[in-house]
């Protein structure tokens, strides 16, 4: 048995326990990942089985030369950017809040663990309902406020429809974001806040002084994690507004899947998808440099 | 102090308002739902969506018994990926904690690769294979596809919760006699036994997520998961809300009720492993 053995035996013992999980991960995702390289260089326009010509990086130029490109291009970018920027500040400021000697913390903690246990499906089936022109709870709301009593279309104008479904991801995804900041705020020792009250900080400095920068590895993992999920995003885009009105809220991933399912360009979504893969890719990678670097200042 | 509380008290309102809505539509009848003002609150409150999802008979048609049949689906696919994932990813994350060996660091990071994969990438060339397999349409097809999603997730927690442990302890049990493999199973894993059910709800959790491939494989509710028959409807009928509300709230209950229970584990457990790496 690998089991037994010295240090000699630990190379093969640990093939042995990576072994199931290899087949299980690779034996899925690898022919996959090859074949949708592969069916990228090639102009394939229809599901059937067939020839098709070769063509090379063609799919990848047309990609570049192709103007609703740019349009989910500056979609994603919109909305990675803004996402992520109001998930970090919101989930900062609750995170503090919760950190913060409160009565029955753990009732507010639960509390914000909600949103994150919906699925993804449910919050954009939900909010598509919210924001529902004639019936919706939002209208009813500002009406019954006073603040108005027009019904807005709120998933009716393209750029209005992709600012209220980042509301609704944002509404989501900030939970997760508070428990990743809340982890980084209990490795901050109290004696170092301590320190800084005697020497006549006050709070806003204390914040900027020692929060912050002691938070930056933790902010840093939140950043790139969240990019890269709102860069891959489609199912809450699926289920609000099914990439409209008039595209006004089609990102890359719903491109992709339109341009491969609806129009049948297998060769030319491929291709798409291979450049979100290399876009994941490069953030995965500042992911994983950031952790090492974590690595170390963690050894103390 | 009182300034906290009442921040507090406005965030909460900002949670739970949203899911307030969400359980008072499945209970309020489609009239009042649409009236063009809102009843915040049911007049006349109706389980007759619930009872639907419970009892009516099985039917292509029925919307209602495709929830709950979603349901079941997505509980046993869930449920069966979790448990798969979950062993391979105790073992492999097992090495890639406590053991030295070649190209360990670029095999984690293949794995973590592959776990941001976005599903589009590979989404076709797997719906061929399982065509070609006869798996299209079937449970097995997505816990077979969910496991290379869920398992480089273990491994990454898993391995990162072994680093938490006292390494003397194989030590220990080595020097009492067991093999590798038998301190692992005997002393290792009995001990991981907070990190390996943290694991399996984030891992459980993920499955019943999943949309995507779930949305391009299954098309008949031999298969459909609860995401799917959700989206569906919501295109479908988009004015019936009452009923996808019913559906929303089941669909939330196994995610909610694990959520809760391993509240305390959320800040402790994975986003340590993932903020000191």
């Amino acid at each position: 048995m690998a089991g037994s053995g010295g240090g000699k035996g630990e190379g093969r013992f640990a093939l042995l326990l990576l072994l199931p999980a290899a087949v299980v991960v690779f034996g899925v995702v690898l022919y996959p990942v090859v074949r949708t390289f592969v069916v990228s260089l090639y102009d394939i326009t229809s599901p059937m089985p067939g020839s098709y010509p070769f063509v090379g990086l063609d799919n990848y130029v047309k990609v570049f030369q192709d103007s609703a490109f740019y349009t989910v291009l500056g979609h994603t970018m919109y909305f990675t950017l803004v996402s992520t920027f109001l998930e970090l500040t919101l989930g900062i400021a609750v995170a503090l809040l919760l950190n913060a000697p409160l009565k029955a913390r753990w009732l507010w903690r639960s509390i914000v663990v909600l949103p994150w246990a919906l699925p993804t499906i449910v919050n954009g089936a939900l909010w598509r309902w919210i924001y529902n022109g004639q019936y919706g709870a939002l209208n009813g709301l500002l009406d019954t406020v006073g603040i108005s009593d027009t019904p807005v279309q709120w998933l009716g104008t393209p750029f209005l429809a992709l600012n209220m479904v980042i509301v609704a991801d944002v509404w989501k995804n900030t939970s997760i974001v508070v428990f990743f900041i809340l982890a980084g705020l209990q490795t901050i020792p109290d004696d170092l806040y301590e320190a800084a009250r005697i020497d006549g900080a006050s709070a806003w400095r204390g914040f900027w002084r020692i929060t912050m920068p002691l938070l930056a590895p933790a902010i840093a993992v939140v950043l790139i994690l969240r990019t890269i999920e709102a860069f891959k995003v489609f199912d809450i885009i699926y289920v609000m507004t099914g990439g409209g009105p008039a595209s006004g809220t089609q990102t890359v991933a719903f491109y992709t899947y339109l341009q491969a399912f609806s129009n049948q360009l297998f060769g030319y979504g491929a291709a798409l998808a291979y450049l979100i893969v290399l876009a994941v890719f490069a953030l995965a990678m500042a992911y994983l440099r950031l952790l090492r670097q974590g690595q170390m200042a963690g050894v103390e | 102090m009182i300034g906290i509380h009442v921040a507090a008290v406005v965030m909460a309102l900002v949670v739970l308002a949203p899911f307030a809505w969400l359980l008072i539509s499945s209970v309020s009848p489609s009239a009042e739902l649409l009236s063009p003002h809102p009843h915040w609150w049911p007049e006349n409150p109706t389980l007759e969506r619930y009872k639907a999802i419970f009892r009516s008979a099985p039917g292509e048609a029925d919307v209602a018994a495709n929830f709950r049949q979603a349901m079941v689906n997505s509980f046993i696919v869930a449920t069966l990926t979790t448990l798969v994932s979950l062993v391979v990813g105790a073992l492999g994350g097992y090495a890639f904690a406590r053991l030295k060996f070649r190209f360990r660091r670029t095999s984690l990071f293949t794995f973590l690769a592959i776990y941001m994969l976005p599903p589009i990438a590979l989404v076709i060339p797997l719906y061929l294979a399982l065509a070609n397999l006869d798996l299209l349409d079937t449970k097995t097809g997505l816990v077979i596809t969910y496991c290379s999603i869920v398992t480089p997730f273990c491994l990454w927690t898993m391995s990162n919760y072994y680093l938490s442990l006292p390494a003397d302890l194989e030590e220990a049990a080595r020097v009492d006699g067991c093999t590798r493999l038998g301190a692992l199973v005997r002393v290792i894993l009995p001990l991981a036994r907070p990190g390996l059910l943290t694991t399996g709800m984030f891992g459980f959790l993920l499955a019943w997520d999943e949309f995507l491939y779930s949305l391009i494989f299954t098309s008949t509710t031999q298969s459909k998961t609860i995401p799917v028959a959700i989206a569906e409807f919501t295109g479908k009928y988009s004015s019936d809300f009452g009923l996808i509300a019913a559906g929303g709230v089941l669909a939330t209950v196994p995610p909610l009720v694990l959520a809760l229970l391993f509240q305390r584990y959320i800040v402790g457990g994975l986003t340590s492993g993932a903020v000191k790496g």
